[in-house]
């Protein structure tokens, strides 16, 4: 069963700021949510193998030519903040 | 001319000849639809954007320069899911977190269509990152189904489904990761289409669940579903999950279903499927017999475990995903951080909605250590046992039919504080995008006056069957109805006043 903390833990990791009466919240609704989920642990999924696409293409490659990129000022025009021709981010914690 | 053209009723096939013929001009077409925004669009909501400047602007170059600018869909004007990034134009995926983005490129199947000549009308509404069913997850605006403003267009393609039905577009896109196309095509009575995953480069596509997601038409025809999807698919350098489709996407003629198979799913008819919409699906599958076609009940035994694994699967590469959005190189960010970590998580917690929050904890706590076994590793194991469910199904028949959605539209709100609920809109859906099948839904008749939708699903590549035999049926059934645009909420209140 989902707790608090487990909710605390996983905003943390999704780097995400829940609000404390949004976090309560969520606790309740992941908890109804995961419950309906595990009704997949009823089956026997013995060596049935996973599926992580539906294609049946591997490696798929292209040469390896060079070509023009993204424009530098394309790449930084919808940026909230630039400096140096560089994203501009606060300092790490 | 355009003056006795009905937005309503006109299908890109007719307007498409109407062009050829010299009957009507570009800018008059457009016009017919920027008129109907302009007379509806207060009701219904179905656009984040309406780029009616260009579109007046682009469909009178169109009659200009005539010789240079021609093409089988030269002049026929489009609306555009919002999720779909456009050079120049705002982009908002209906999320705070874009609200003010404005891409540098354009998706590969909107490239097609502006190359093809095609007027963009502007860019429908969604629910956030096309996570919902009913479009009230638009952090923008709701958008009203037409056949009834106090009820949900479906959703995430909400926008685009209500738009086509609203006659404020002759067709949209969409994009449907477990029924985004399907669920709001059926809901406002138009027809929608899920191509085979792969069929439809995804390049431009904001990204919710990679392995699921594909683009498709809405339209008013499966003759113009056709017509739209031809120009749409093909293999792209820019997605590597892309292919070539091994034949022409055919225009629809035939009204006949002699020879075809059609397999009834006894578990999908346990799903909850309301009385209304039930009797409109067996109707319907006696006119498939009435056609020449053969139905037999046939078993996809994992169904009920289809939603469970869905909502794991989708939410996880959603978690992915949507961790590029950390106001670093484009949408909102939060003001006066202290740090890094602190800007990352106001700006996500400022910017996503509630729908958006939830998907991400879900898919971050399945993917987490000492859960991933139980949860996705299962959830991509149900995948296959789900695959092989189809697999198995389609030795013995052509096509697997359904309802689209367990219900009509649903009223507005009523679904919103109960996630769960809203889940189960998409549970007749969801399996054909765990499998990348092909899928589509036409509208077969009204259920208390509104839509039903009916639901035909393929084998991998088998567009042009499922094309035929949905164009074949969509003859005989005969739907034509247009959305009366009332509001039962309204007339509900003045009722009450009455007595």
């Amino acid at each position: 069963m989902i707790t608090d903390d487990d909710v605390r833990y996983v905003a943390r990791l999704a780097r995400l700021r829940l609000e404390p009466d949004e976090a309560e919240r969520m606790t309740g609704e992941l908890a109804k949510i995961l419950g309906h989920i595990d009704k997949m642990s009823e089956l026997d999924i013995g060596d049935v193998p996973p599926t992580a696409h539906v294609l049946d293409v591997v490696n798929v490659l292209r040469r390896d030519a060079p070509r023009p990129s993204l424009d530098r000022a394309d790449a930084l025009r919808n940026a909230p903040s630039v400096a140096d021709d560089s994203f501009r981010v606060p300092r790490m914690g | 001319m355009s003056g006795v053209l009905d937005p309503l009723r006109l299908k890109a096939r007719e307007a498409k000849r109407l062009l050829v013929d010299g009957e009507v001009s570009a800018a008059e077409l457009t016009k017919v639809y920027l008129d109907q925004i302009a007379a509806v669009e207060d009701r219904v909501h179905a656009y984040v954007l309406v780029t009616s400047d260009n579109a007046a602007k682009y469909s009178t170059k169109i009659d200009r320069e005539m010789q240079a600018m021609r093409g089988p869909l030269a002049g026929l004007p489009v609306a555009v899911k919002d999720n779909m990034v456009t050079e120049g134009v705002t982009t908002t995926c209906a999320s705070r977190i874009l609200h003010n983005y404005a891409p540098v490129y354009t998706a590969t199947a909107v490239r097609r269509l502006w190359d093809a000549h095609v007027v963009m009308l502007g860019k429908t509404n969604l629910d956030e990152f096309a996570m919902g069913s009913s479009t009230e997850n638009s952090g923008v605006q709701v958008t009203a189904n037409p056949w009834d403003l106090a009820t949900v267009p479906g959703g995430s393609s909400g926008g685009s489904a209500a738009a086509v039905a609203a006659g404020e577009a002759l067709w949209a896109l969409g994009s449907d990761t477990g029924g985004s196309i399907r669920q709001p095509a059926a809901l406002c009575g138009v027809v929608g289409m899920k191509p085979t995953y792969g069929a439809v480069s995804r390049y431009g596509l904001i990204a919710f669940a990679s392995s699921l997601d594909q683009i498709g038409p809405l339209t008013r025809s499966v003759y113009d579903c056709a017509l739209l999807l031809r120009h749409i698919v093909g293999k792209d350098p820019h997605d590597a999950t892309s292919v070539e489709l091994p034949f022409e996407v055919e225009l629809p003629e035939g009204d006949r279903l002699d020879g075809l198979t059609v397999g009834i799913p006894g578990e999908y008819l346990a799903l909850g499927i309301e009385p209304g919409v039930r009797a409109r699906f067996d109707e319907t599958v006696a006119l498939v017999e009435e056609l020449g076609g053969r139905c037999v009940e046939i078993s996809l035994p994992h169904t009920e475990y289809a939603l469970p694994a869905y909502y794991i699967i989708a939410p996880a590469e959603a978690s992915a995903n949507l961790a590029r959005f950390d106001g670093v190189r484009y949408g909102h960010r939060a003001e006066g951080a202290a740090d890094l970590r602190e800007m990352y998580e106001r700006t996500r917690g400022e910017g996503f909605g509630a729908e958006v929050k939830r998907r991400i904890m879900i898919g971050t706590y399945a993917l987490s250590a000492g859960y991933y076994d139980a949860y996705y590793g299962r959830a991509q194991r149900v995948r296959t046992m789900v695959r092989r469910d189809f697999a198995r199904a389609f030795e013995g028949v052509d096509l697997i039919v359904s309802p689209t959605s367990p219900t009509v539209a649903f009223r507005a709100g009523s679904r919103t504080d109960d996630p769960l609920a809203m889940y189960m809109s998409d549970i007749c859906t969801i399996p054909a995008n765990l499998a990348g099948l092909p899928a589509l839904s036409i509208p077969c008749g009204l259920s208390d006056g509104l839509p039903v939708g009916f639901q035909l699903i393929g084998p991998a590549f088998s567009e042009n069957r499922l094309l035929g035999a949905a164009h074949a049926l969509e003859g005989a059934l005969g739907f034509e109805t247009a959305p009366s645009f009332r509001d039962s909420s309204a007339s509900a209140v003045a009722g009450e006043a009455r007595s």
